[in-house]
């Protein structure tokens, strides 16, 4: 049975608590990983070991993480990702809200971008794949 | 510098299991010094101990290629203190892997009774992070794995001895 967005929500809740020793109200799903929550680069890892063993699903690095987008000269100038280097994240991470992103999308604003609500978003796309 | 927090390994599957022995010895400094007038084995060094097998589990999976470090603590209960006389038994098992890192899972126990109850998190170093090249001299984790008997017990899912690889 598909689970529903609370059960999923619970589930994130919960990963997060145990990864990044946060406590339950702080997990709230427009709180961001790194702002809010203080996520750094090795918990990202962490995080996906417990979402993928919380929904027995399978997370590959470029999914959460498109750094091949972001050091790529193709969609970067200057330091900002392009028209082009949108259009590529939001084919990528259609579960991402990157309206703020896309207000001063400079590559080092990309780190602060995901939420809890994002991550719950992609974990229902990939359960529903 | 010594830092070997395993005495000896005693079982070891590739890509699932390794279990080990520790002994605590009072003519051990740091059992003596740690905490003067009650001599133990700081729980941190339990908590290495556990780290090397469970490090050497993850690197043997990629046939000791990756430079394989610890990264993170998921969890370090420890329920009772581990002092001279006593013989740690560590059961390290694997929970996840991945291109770029792995999670164990692993027990200390004393006798019949739980010691310790450890998670861990390690990561692989990528080329240039921090440091340049392998993380041991050459020969060194092997003779390393040597004098733990590692050789002795570590098969492949066969049951098949592993290999000493070319890189080690």
């Amino acid at each position: 049975m598909a689970l529903s967005q609370d059960e999923i929500f619970a589930k994130v809740q919960e990963a997060l608590i145990d990864a990044l020793g946060v406590d339950d109200d702080e997990v709230t799903t427009d709180a961001t990983l790194v702002g809010d929550l203080g996520a750094e680069s090795i918990d990202f890892l962490d995080i996906v070991f417990k979402l993928e063993k919380a929904f027995d699903i399978t997370i590959p690095r470029e999914e959460l993480s498109p750094e091949d987008v972001l050091t790529n000269t193709q969609y970067v100038q200057d330091g900002k990702v392009t028209a082009e280097g949108l259009v590529e994240l939001k084919t990528r991470m259609p579960w991402a809200d990157l309206s703020e992103f896309e207000k001063n999308p400079r590559v080092e604003n990309f780190g602060n971008l995901l939420t809890v609500g994002d991550l719950c978003n992609y974990v229902e796309a990939k359960l529903g794949a | 510098m010594r830092w070997f927090w395993v005495d000896r390994f005693t079982e070891f599957v590739s890509g699932s299991h390794a279990h080990g022995i520790k002994n605590v010895s009072l003519d051990e400094e740091v059992v003596d010094e740690y905490s003067p007038g009650f001599p133990m084995l700081p729980p941190t060094l339990v908590l290495e101990g556990i780290a090397q097998l469970g490090g050497i589990l993850v690197s043997e999976h990629f046939e000791f290629k990756k430079r394989c470090v610890l990264a993170k603590v998921g969890k370090a209960v420890y329920h009772h203190f581990a002092r001279p006389g006593d013989q740690l038994y560590y059961q390290v098992k694997m929970d996840s892997v991945h291109e770029t890192g792995a999670t164990v899972s692993a027990t200390s126990s004393i006798g019949n009774t739980l010691h310790a109850e450890i998670e861990l998190m390690f990561a692989f170093l990528e080329e240039g992070r921090f440091t340049e090249g392998p993380l041991f001299g050459p020969g060194d984790l092997e003779a390393m794995l040597r004098l733990m008997n590692f050789f002795h017990v570590a098969v492949d899912a066969s049951g098949n001895p592993v290999p000493v690889y070319d890189c080690l």
